[in-house]
């Protein structure tokens, strides 16, 4: 199934591995502060809500 | 505090909150799309895919290589339309868009240069060379992280959302200056464009129309982050105003 | 607007303005090239030109937070932002009194630093030229530079961070002007260039630092 890179193997494979990795962490962090800031608002909209 | 007053009258709260409704919507759909394009995408074009003649199997990287270099541009043109629009509208959701695009467009110029550095190790025999493209690229990046620093430094939202803006503008033409200033001090390596509209100096259709699926991933990609630091974004001044007005009284 | 450029440079030459700082760095920083590539002669003719305006380009970037930051402290701007004068005229005034404490003494500094660096004889003139020309866009752009980062508590390294990549073009071709003035080639492309960089960024930059200003002091 691998595909035969000959004596490029190294860099096709390093920078697949650098530029998927970059968009693993930058949709990661995306979507973990997307969670933190949508909790922390639901936090204090039901807090609003109870006082008045 | 009158300005997180401003930010609750009806028109400019109801903009955000109909943002919110919408991309809530959109966005399932967009991030599937965009999964769907990149994982076709590059399966096509890693596993099923020839070597080029000349460059060997290194082609591969330009399912990587291109459609970032493209983002890092487009991008930073979406920050531009998004700042225009928030000086002349004062349409919040259009300053939080552009500041939600600069990460993003940020992480596509280091990929973008990142690839280029390991194409160029064996097909011209350095990590990097002064040559124009990678140099523009560099100063990009440089553009992208004052701007970002910008917003971060700034504690008053709106008024770092004008002055990011104004930068974003001046920005943008000392970026095309240096484009110019950059070609004409070196001229470089790169190969021509892989993708223009003059058959002569495209790609083959072999590697065209897995490129074509890449790009497509890679811009769908960029809409989904997009919408969704936007959100975060919106939802993040919410949770400030808030907090301000239960501190007021 | 005179009484304003008076004013400027008058605080600049007092003690304290800060006047001469930047012509020492640019000393330092030429001293410490050829401590850093070596003595070698030839070498540092080549670079000479390019080392140069490097130092007063650094030189400049230190004394743009002064631009600004002292009349900001003490409320000087917001008497300055009612004053019938425009903000427009306002920043040109300051940029104009920056380029004549810190751009001009570096014009004047770089022959005779270019000594040091054993630039070719055919360059002096260039070199000069070249700053002569040039060191006003790193003031006008410095002063945009200055104006953004204003109210902020630690905006000196933001300053530069905003600043350098702005700094890009006008250091290409000037550099390229004293460059090929040293190799003695022809040098009226670049020159041309520069001197467009140079007029453009005055005609239009004053506009968004005034803009930026305004906000600043809303």
């Amino acid at each position: 199934m691998m595909p035969d890179l000959g004596k490029y193997a190294g860099a096709v494979l390093s920078s697949y591995a650098v530029a998927l990795g970059l968009i693993v962490v930058l949709v990661a962090l995306s979507i973990w502060r997307a969670r933190r800031v949508k909790a922390a608002l639901d936090l204090v909209e039901k807090r609003n809500k109870r006082h008045g | 505090m009158g300005r997180y007053v401003r930010f609750m009258s009806l028109w400019e709260y109801a903009n955000p909150v109909k943002f919110i409704r919408t991309t809530d919507v959109v966005l399932p759909w967009v991030s599937v799309l965009a999964v769907l394009c990149l994982v076709v995408g590059l399966i096509w074009g890693f596993f099923f895919t020839p070597e080029d003649y000349r460059q060997g199997s290194t082609v591969k990287i330009i399912y990587l290589h291109v459609p970032a270099a493209l983002m890092a541009i487009n991008a930073w043109m979406m920050m531009l339309v998004a700042s225009l629009i928030w000086i002349i509208r004062r349409h919040h959701v259009s300053a939080l868009a552009a500041r939600a695009a600069a990460p993003v467009g940020a992480v596509m110029t280091l990929i973008a240069l990142a690839t280029g550095a390991l194409w160029g190790q064996p097909m011209w025999g350095t990590w990097w060379a002064w040559d124009p493209r990678l140099t523009s690229f560099l100063i990009l990046f440089l553009f992208y992280l004052g701007y970002m620093a910008l917003w971060s430094a700034i504690e008053d939202d709106d008024t770092a959302a004008d002055l990011t803006s104004i930068l974003c503008l001046v920005g943008s033409v000392f970026a095309v200056l240096s484009r110019y200033a950059v070609n004409f001090w070196n001229q470089g390596l790169h190969q021509g464009a892989s993708l223009s509209l003059d058959k002569e100096e495209n790609v083959a259709d072999v590697f065209y129309f897995p490129l074509l699926v890449c790009i497509a991933g890679f811009v769908l990609l960029f809409i989904a982050l997009v919408f969704l630091r936007t959100q975060t974004e919106i939802r993040a001044r919410r949770t400030r105003a808030l907090i301000a007005r239960e501190q007021q009284g | 607007m005179m009484a304003l450029l008076a004013r400027d440079l008058k605080l600049a030459v007092r003690a304290g303005g800060g006047f001469g700082l930047g012509l020492a760095f640019f000393l330092i920083v030429t001293v410490l090239v050829p401590f850093g590539v070596g003595p070698e002669t030839a070498l540092l003719t080549r670079i000479a030109p390019g080392v140069l305006w490097i130092g007063a380009l650094l030189a400049c970037l230190l004394s743009l937070d002064r631009i600004l930051a002292l009349d900001w402290e003490d409320g000087t701007l917001d008497l300055l932002a009612t004053a019938p004068l425009p903000m427009e005229g306002i920043v040109s005034v300051k940029a104009l009194a920056h380029w004549i404490t810190t751009g001009l003494p570096l014009v004047l500094a770089a022959p005779v630093l270019g000594v040091l660096l054993n630039l070719a004889p055919g360059g002096y003139l260039w070199v000069l030229v070249s700053l002569a020309v040039g060191t006003p866009a790193l003031s006008v752009i410095g002063t945009f530079g200055a104006a953004l980062t204003i109210g902020l508590k630690r905006g000196g390294l933001l300053l530069s961070l905003l600043v350098l990549p702005l700094y890009v073009p006008t250091l290409i071709f000037g550099a390229e002007v004293a460059r090929r003035g040293a190799e003695g080639l022809e040098v009226a492309t670049p020159l041309l260039l520069l001197g467009g960089i140079s007029f453009g960024a005055m005609a239009l930059l004053p506009f968004a630092s005034a803009a930026v200003l305004r906000i600043n002091l809303r």
